[in-house]
């Protein structure tokens, strides 16, 4: 199983993640519209990482779950948590200068979508898509 | 910051055209929107035009460094046209919320360049 960890300190580390995502899904028989989709949800989910957390991980790896294919994106930090999850998932939330897009926009470009985050402790947001 | 000053940006009459062809980082991105602005009110140009074909992943950062150089362009005077958008960066760039509003888009440069003509025709008019 195919399986690469992305350090996350620093806008180049956005870039990393990416590609490495982008070539992963490519590898596994993503079209280039999924491809795209994916890229684009791991910049999101690494940018809050490096904005708000200063620090974490991207791990992508291939997923082979009784006979459906896909890939699998974890985003980690040890950063301050989301306060409020529901409300940082709402379209134009934001706590910094963005547009408030990032979270709810990943959920959007992914089959699957998962978070869990604990104040003082961290965030690990959990994303998928399957091959169709 | 080498991405950012390896986008030329070239003047064409009254135009002046950029075409990223290098993956840009968050702070590359933010010195290319300050090094366009800067080449506008340089060279006086009318309109500008900035070509995305080799532009693989537009996120919501990018998606706003964008919007952001049309409004700053427009302030100056200089209308920004948005040309050459693979289809998977405009289907990623709707489902992620982000419609860039207010930003003029053409198909090619070719047409970029009559979208831009035209815009400032009506710019006249007005």
């Amino acid at each position: 199983m195919k399986e690469r960890i992305v350090p996350v300190r620093s806008d180049l580390d956005i870039v990393t993640a990416r590609v490495e995502g982008r070539e992963m899904a490519k590898e596994l028989g993503f079209g280039v519209i999924d491809q795209a989709r994916i890229a684009t949800a791991i910049s999101e989910l690494t940018r809050n990482i490096v904005q708000y957390a200063e620090e974490g991980r991207a791990i992508i790896r291939e997923l082979d779950s009784g006979g459906r294919r896909g890939i699998e994106i974890i985003c980690e930090d040890q950063g301050p948590g989301i306060p409020d999850v529901e409300l940082a998932l709402r379209d134009g939330y934001s706590t910094s200068k963005s547009l408030g897009m990032g979270m709810s926009g990943a959920r959007r470009l992914m089959d699957e979508f998962e978070i869990v985050s604990e104040l003082g402790v961290g965030t690990t947001v959990t994303i998928r898509k399957w091959l169709r | 910051m080498i991405e950012a000053s390896r986008i030329p940006i070239l003047k064409i009459g009254d135009f002046l055209v950029a075409s990223i062809q290098v993956e840009l980082y968050d702070k590359s991105a933010v010195m290319f929107k300050d090094n366009l602005l800067q080449r506008i009110y340089e060279t006086k140009a009318k309109g500008l035009i900035l070509d995305l074909t080799a532009v693989e992943v537009v996120d919501s950062f990018m998606g706003r460094i964008i919007t952001e150089v049309g409004q700053m362009a427009r302030l100056m005077g200089t209308r920004l046209v948005i040309t050459g958008l693979q289809p998977a960066v405009a289907i990623t760039l709707v489902e992620l919320g982000l419609e860039l509003h207010g930003v003029n888009t053409a198909l090619n440069l070719e047409k970029g360049i009559a979208a831009l003509n035209r815009l400032i025709a009506e710019g006249e008019g007005a």
